[in-house]
């Protein structure tokens, strides 16, 4: 990134602050219940259905708003209002990442158009075919009588949802923060739909963690909305009838580096890379893979987990290209990994994938249902730039860029001291709260006069710093441990 | 109107639940604040198959350990067991004694005098509770280990974000 698409990133798209000032005012009205709503939070739904009103949307949720509004919520109300405020955090989503492309001078992917009706059968392979058997695609299993029996699934979590949504996130206490425990269980027990327990799971945590909810300074009312209205759409049975688009992509995959999430219940890695195919053409991809934990795994034994991956873990930690065959490649710019269609290659340093290829390589588009400022994730190269001490904010040439050292993990050995030493970054360009950020992945410095290079991914594979080997040598293995108390206890 | 709103209220990926401190597993592999209750599962020192539920209630401090099966521990001897003293240890470590301590409603929850509060949350009486919520609880938590790791796209974890790097 240069000085100048810096400084044009830095202008607010037309629109955005408007269209957040209706979410906003959404969730505080969210946050209070909607079922006894005072005139601020009628205004506030009232407001919503409104900037939709000419959308395809339109009438439901303008209905919806009117009941909602004269005191009789019902569930088909509360979709119609998650639906419109999904739809606006959509349209930010567009105008940030339309201002970044025209910035950063990029090239994005359209949207794969839906197939014509009657020919979605031969239209080729969607993420369910591409998937293969035993899939655990979301989309997987919309088919007939699984249809259905997902769908008596998916009741329990609609009517905690409603319940919430009623009561407003301050009324919520440990009973209706766990009310939802044994829909949560029967959801996760479910691969297909894997997207709607883990995100259930992590809102219900953090409620039980927060209750009684009353009680706190500040409530989290922009992201607990996020989560509630993303939870709400994902329960609805026509989500599953939406399989992603996808092909079957050849070539070798140049990771720029891998970015980590957690919630007591679950990791993903999910890494960022370009595709080179062998006629030359280069793309953005990212490949995830993700297990179930328990909150007590932390840090670098998150690992562990992840072991059943060992070409993709070994080239994250050996800084490794991979030649990838006929792997499904789904719309949304995520291949669906498959180790046996993967093979190590050899060494492939980042920073040169990042500075030669990723100008040229053709971005994903974002799949429309998932668009939202939150998932703006997009790997950008910097260098020659001065860094704040603590690490937490980068200036080029005098236009400064805030560095989200919060998003460093305890998995890896990238730190906001190493951070602040670096002079070339690669990194994910986020935006939140208004502003966008830096996302570390990899980066060069120079500590004690000696060039050093780190990456979130150094110890995929397990810790390279013998210091963190000692802690964790002295903690013991946690995932051995309690993987002996569930083989002890689970089954008897 | 609503130029009030922090950026804390107004983040997506804001981090709500302060971050586990590693400990060892062995010994407690279970612990936990929730219904009401610091409370765990702990190994027996003796039998490898055993393991007792330890529990100390919020505001009253009134605390019970038994076997799985509701058999009463018996170190209860009218003061608490070696095994609630160690629940309380790995609670401390697990989530900070600040945390424990206003859980329980331990008066002075932001006292320096650890040992103080260590005490306090240790002086209740003995009162019989369920030790099958709890065991099961510890069940639920270990089957999650027990998921098959996925491949397909988790979009949802972004708002999810890793995070804790200090060293």
């Amino acid at each position: 990134m240069l000085a100048m698409q810096l400084a044009a990133l830095a202008e607010d798209p037309p629109g955005a602050a408007e269209a957040l000032e209706l979410v906003t005012a959404f969730d505080e009205a969210l946050a209070n219940g909607l079922g006894r709503l005072d005139e601020r939070g009628t205004q506030a739904i009232i407001g919503l259905a409104g900037a939709v009103a000419a959308t395809p949307l339109g009438d439901r949720a303008g209905e919806a708003a009117e009941k909602v509004a004269a005191g009789s919520v019902a569930g088909e109300h509360l979709t119609a209002l998650a639906g419109a405020r999904a739809a606006l955090l959509g349209a930010v989503h567009d105008a940030l990442l339309t201002h970044l492309d025209d910035s950063l001078g990029r090239t994005r992917a359209p949207w794969p158009p839906a197939p014509a009706e009657g020919s979605a059968a031969g239209a080729g392979p969607t993420a369910q075919a591409a998937a293969g058997p035993g899939s655990t695609a979301q989309t997987a299993a919309a088919v007939g009588g699984a249809g259905a029996a997902m769908g008596n699934l998916l009741v329990g979590c609609r009517s905690w949802l409603h319940e919430l949504a009623i009561t407003g996130w301050r009324g919520v206490g440990h009973d209706l923060a766990s009310a939802a425990d044994q829909a949560i269980e029967a959801v996760l027990a479910e691969p297909g739909l894997r997207r709607l327990a883990v995100l259930t799971d992590g809102l219900a945590g953090e409620l039980r963690a927060s209750s009684p909810v009353a009680a706190m300074e500040k409530v989290p009312v922009r992201r607990w909305a996020d989560l509630w209205t993303r939870a709400v759409l994902l329960s609805e049975p026509d989500w599953l009838g939406t399989p992603e688009p996808a092909e079957l992509v050849s070539g070798r995959l140049l990771i720029l580096g891998v970015d980590v999430h957690e919630h007591a219940t679950v990791v993903q890695a999910q890494v960022h890379a370009v595709l080179e195919s062998a006629g030359g053409e280069a793309r953005v991809v990212r490949a995830a893979v993700s297990a179930g934990k328990v909150d007590t795994i932390v840090g670098p034994a998150i690992w562990s987990l992840l072991e059943g991956y060992p070409v993709l873990t070994g080239a994250l930690a050996g800084g490794r290209s991979v030649e990838i065959t006929d792997m499904p490649l789904l719309g949304g710019g995520d291949l669906v990994w498959q180790e046996d269609r993967a093979a190590p290659q050899g060494a492939a340093d980042p920073f040169a994938t990042a500075r030669v290829m990723l100008a040229g390589a053709l971005a994903p588009a974002t799949p429309p249902l998932d668009r939202h400022p939150a998932r703006i994730a997009e790997p950008v190269f910097l260098e020659g730039y001065t860094t704040a001490k603590t690490g937490d904010r980068i200036s080029l040439d005098g236009h400064d860029l805030a560095v989200a050292v919060d998003r460093l993990p305890s998995s890896g050995p990238l730190t906001p001291k190493l951070m602040a030493t670096s002079t070339a970054c690669v990194g994910l360009l986020r935006w939140d709260a208004g502003r966008w950020l830096l996302q570390p992945l990899a980066i060069q410095a120079t500590v004690k006069k000696q060039p050093v290079e780190e990456h979130t991914g150094a110890w995929a594979q397990g810790p390279t710093d013998p210091k963190v080997v000692r802690s964790l040598a002295r903690a013991g293995d946690a995932v051995t441990v309690l993987r002996e108390r569930a083989g002890r206890l689970l089954r008897r | 109107m609503t130029a009030d709103l922090t950026a804390w209220e107004q983040s997506s990926v804001t981090r709500v639940v302060p971050p586990l401190e590693p400990r060892k597993l062995a010994k407690v592999p279970f612990v936990e604040l929730a219904d009401g209750r610091l409370q765990g599962v702990v190994s027996s020192g003796s039998d490898i198959e055993r393991v007792y539920v330890s529990s100390i209630a919020a505001g009253t401090y009134a605390y019970n350990c038994s076997t799985n099966n509701n058999r009463q521990c018996g170190g209860l001897t009218g003061y608490p067991c070696k095994h609630l003293r160690s629940l309380v240890d790995e609670a401390v470590v697990q989530y900070g004694i600040e945390r424990v301590a206003r859980y329980l409603r331990v008066p002075d929850p932001d006292s320096t005098d650890a040992g103080e509060l260590r005490r306090s949350m240790l002086e209740g009486q003995h009162e019989p509770a369920p030790a099958a919520v709890v065991f099961s609880r510890f069940l639920r938590h270990l089957a999650y280990l027990e998921l098959p790791a996925t491949t397909a796209p988790l979009p949802e974890l972004h708002w999810f974000p890793a995070s804790g790097a200090v060293r």
